[in-house]
């Protein structure tokens, strides 16, 4: 078996588990909420055109974008009231699903109401039923067929909607998929595809029995579905026992290879030193660091230009230094954040080009592109073209390209590997950078700010000093071109590694990085 | 006033939008009556015959059963003393025979095993096989359907029977069959039956009282031989006219033979 399908299958029973708990979960809270809104709508003809509205609304809103704003409002309500709220993880993938499966059970719900015979349900009132009794009776066994065809429609889209949770820090599937997506790892992007499709055919295939007992009216088919159905979901949840018994850290990822290792070079000391260790990767930038001044994340790597940047608002960009010291005084001070310290490698965005293109071009600096740009095609990582970092240098040299392009980072290195574009966005501590022959050029008049990976950590655990102790050998413990090699590993198109693989090559005791016992 | 009668309504009003489909009806009917109540389409008797069980709620007036204000008992309750036959017969498909038979029963929490018995005495008494109790209703003709219907109606033993149309949907053979096996239930059982329908000529076999309701009012109500012998206004005689003309004709043309 490859290293790789064997790192994917390790992985796979913890996020099936986690997978077919918040899908199941929010499906069932769909039918809770979703029967009774569709019963009372069918009592109420002026309420139902607006509800039905108002879900199919909600439909229209990709799924991303859904579980994306439940972060921010989930902040504000935490904000706002006295309890405390998780802002990432389960809860808001688990509103925005639910909300996402009410459409086809309520619409269904309606039509199975609606498409009773008027004379079945007089007759049902005359012979002296009560409302309740009309319900259990005759109308839910007549529209039940119905009923559970929305129910099958929304446990498969469900299934395959909660892959995106990943994005909130919520595992699951979609782990797989977007950390292979984003280390070009294959495998691992079938084995999260086939696991979710696998899920989404059985649930669809349990229900379609119990869908077909209550057509028939055959009660030990239905009773068997049901059965086959709780044994799946009981199965998926007992087999593999969640890691949360004793004291559980949680480690914050962003959505690219550095943050795969990194995130695992700080997982394997904590789970050395006992703590149940939880990943939450391919957190947007912004969102990461929110979730660990709320406590939802307890560390993760951030850099130092980003947050003077993003976090601060600060425009200037002052040295190195400088600039690590007014973080920590800012950070503390504002959020209680602790700056544990500078890893020792910086990871800044630079504009590269290949050695060839440049030459030819006699591009050394960003002085010398500024004069070459307008016959030239920029390519950028999705969010760089919006960053404050952007705007600094491109009006520090006044640059102006041909065209700008955006790619996920993998197909931005393909791009200008292959032509499609003349300069990229480059971080410093890319591994491709040296694999391709690229060149980085100078900034003469420091427009971009410093990018020091710094480790940061939530309040709560900054004043858990066995957390800090384990975390503290890694200050300064990596230098660049160590980083380089590591993320080279995980990137490269031969041989690769996977990023715990990669994080276990960083911290092996050769370097600095062998203080660990 | 006497001793109260079964039935009693006092000034029955109903209003569809503005216009009064009950137009302040009163009626007194005596336990043991077989009253018919006859109109054209839209005159209000169906509406007046569902107030008696409250699937109608009158805007204002009074109905009486046994001296008691129906509106005094919840409405599910009311319903299960008394059987409610219409035409749309409205089996429940999911059930078998025997399961819609035995419904009330199993409303007023009659235990299982003596519904089985129940079930079978019912079929008997409407004229229809033991062995269809395992049936789905799909699998019946319509006059099988509405005697599986009457049954269901009279599981319960109600002294009261409201029949809407009951026989309106079936083939003439099966509805006069039907129409004369119910009356004889009615005497067997000693019910108390208001019957609505459109077909003067059944209503005047079949019942002992005719009330006629014409545009929310009543018209007419007597005995059918009174009222075949005294008539009433030109609207009312005019319904009375269709089964007389018929019967004159097939009168002449069985002289002609």
């Amino acid at each position: 078996m490859s290293p790789a399908l064997r790192d994917a299958l390790a992985a796979l029973p913890e996020l099936v588990r986690a997978h077919v708990l918040l899908s199941g979960a929010a499906l069932l809270i769909a039918v809770a909420v979703g029967l009774p809104l569709a019963l009372w709508a069918a009592g109420h003809r002026r309420a139902r055109v607006p509800l039905l509205a108002a879900v199919s609304l909600v439909q229209t809103i990709p799924a991303l974008a859904l579980l994306a704003l439940f972060y921010p409002m989930l902040l504000i309500v935490d904000r706002a009231a006295p309890l405390t709220l998780p802002a990432l993880g389960f809860l808001p993938a688990l509103i925005a699903l639910s909300l996402y499966a009410l459409l086809p059970i309520v619409r269904n719900a309606v039509a199975a109401r609606e498409g009773l015979d008027p004379n079945v349900l007089e007759a049902a009132d005359g012979v002296g039923m009560t409302r309740w009794q009309r319900l259990r009776l005759i109308e839910l066994p007549l529209g039940a067929q119905v009923l559970l065809a929305g129910i099958r429609t929304a446990a498969v889209w469900t299934i395959g909607a909660a892959t995106l949770a990943t994005t909130v820090g919520q595992p699951s599937l979609g782990n797989l998929i977007f950390s292979g997506l984003q280390t070009e790892d294959w495998v691992r992007v079938l084995v999260g595809c086939a696991a979710a499709a696998a899920l989404a055919i059985l649930a669809d295939l349990l229900l379609a029995l119990i869908e077909s007992g209550l057509a028939r009216s055959a009660p030990r088919r239905t009773l068997s579905g049901a059965v086959l159905l709780a044994l799946a979901l009981v199965a998926s949840q007992l087999s593999w026992p969640a890691s949360a018994a004793h004291d559980r850290a949680v480690i914050g990822a962003k959505n690219f290879s550095e943050q795969y290792i990194l995130a695992a070079a700080l997982s394997d000391p904590l789970r050395a030193a006992g703590y149940g260790v939880e990943t939450k990767e391919d957190l947007g930038s912004a969102t990461a660091y929110r979730a660990l001044a709320a406590g939802d994340l307890d560390a993760y790597v951030d850099y130092g230009g980003t947050l003077w940047a993003n976090v601060l608002k600060r425009t200037d960009t002052p040295p190195a230094p400088v600039l690590r010291a007014a973080l920590t005084r800012a950070l503390a001070r504002r959020d209680g954040v602790l700056v544990l310290g500078s890893l020792g490698f910086e990871n800044a965005y630079a504009l590269a080009m290949r050695r060839s293109r440049a030459d030819a071009l006699h591009v050394r600096t960003l002085d010398d592109l500024a004069r070459a740009a307008p016959e030239l095609r920029l390519g950028s990582d999705i969010e760089f073209l919006s960053r404050p970092e952007w705007r600094s240098v491109a009006s520090a040299y006044g640059l102006r390209f041909a065209a700008t392009p955006s790619y996920s980072p993998t197909f931005m290195y393909r791009a200008v590997a292959d032509g499609s574009v003349d300069v990229i966005s480059a971080f410093s501590s890319d591994g491709r950078l040296a694999a391709l022959d690229l060149v980085t050029l100078a900034d003469p008049r420091h427009a971009l700010p410093s990018y020091e990976a710094l480790l940061l950590v939530s309040p709560k655990r900054a004043r858990d000093a066995r957390f800090l102790v384990t975390l503290k050998p890694l200050v300064g413990a990596i230098p660049i071109d160590r980083m380089r090699a590591a993320n080279l590993m995980v990137d490269r198109d031969a041989d690769k590694q996977s990023p715990a693989e990669a994080a276990r090559w960083l911290l092996r005791p050769k370097g600095q990085a062998g203080r660990r016992s | 006033m006497g001793e109260a009668d079964f039935l009693e309504l006092d000034g029955i009003v109903k209003r569809h939008g503005g216009r009064a489909a009950l137009d302040g009806v009163g009626l007194r009917v005596t336990r043991g009556a077989f009253v018919a109540l006859v109109g054209p389409s839209g005159s209000g008797k169906t509406t007046l015959l569902k107030t008696l069980n409250r699937l109608v709620e009158p805007d204002a007036g009074e109905v009486r059963l046994e001296g008691r204000d129906v509106r005094q008992t919840p409405p599910a309750t009311l319903r299960r003393g008394i059987g409610y036959v219409f035409q749309g017969i409205g089996l429940f498909p999911h059930l078998d025979v025997a399961a819609n038979i035995a419904l009330p029963l199993r409303l007023a929490g009659v235990p299982g095993a003596d519904r089985e018995g129940r079930v079978a005495a019912l079929l008997d008494l409407v004229a229809l096989p033991r062995d269809f109790a395992r049936r789905r209703p799909a699998a019946l003709s319509g006059g099988q359907a509405q005697r599986v219907g009457l049954a269901r109606a009279l599981a319960a033993g109600p002294p009261l029977m409201l029949m809407d149309e009951p026989f309106g949907a079936l083939d003439p053979v099966v509805r006069d069959e039907l129409g004369r096996a119910y009356r004889a239930l009615h005497e067997r059982l000693g019910l108390t039956t208001i019957m609505v329908t459109h077909d003067m000529t059944e209503a005047l076999l079949l019942a002992d009282r005719i009330v006629v309701l014409i545009a929310g009012r009543i018209r007419a109500d007597a005995a059918p031989a009174e009222l075949m012998r005294r008539g009433g206004d030109a609207a009312v005689r005019a319904l009375l006219d269709v089964p007389r003309r018929q019967a004159e004709r097939l009168a002449a043309l069985e002289r002609a033979e």
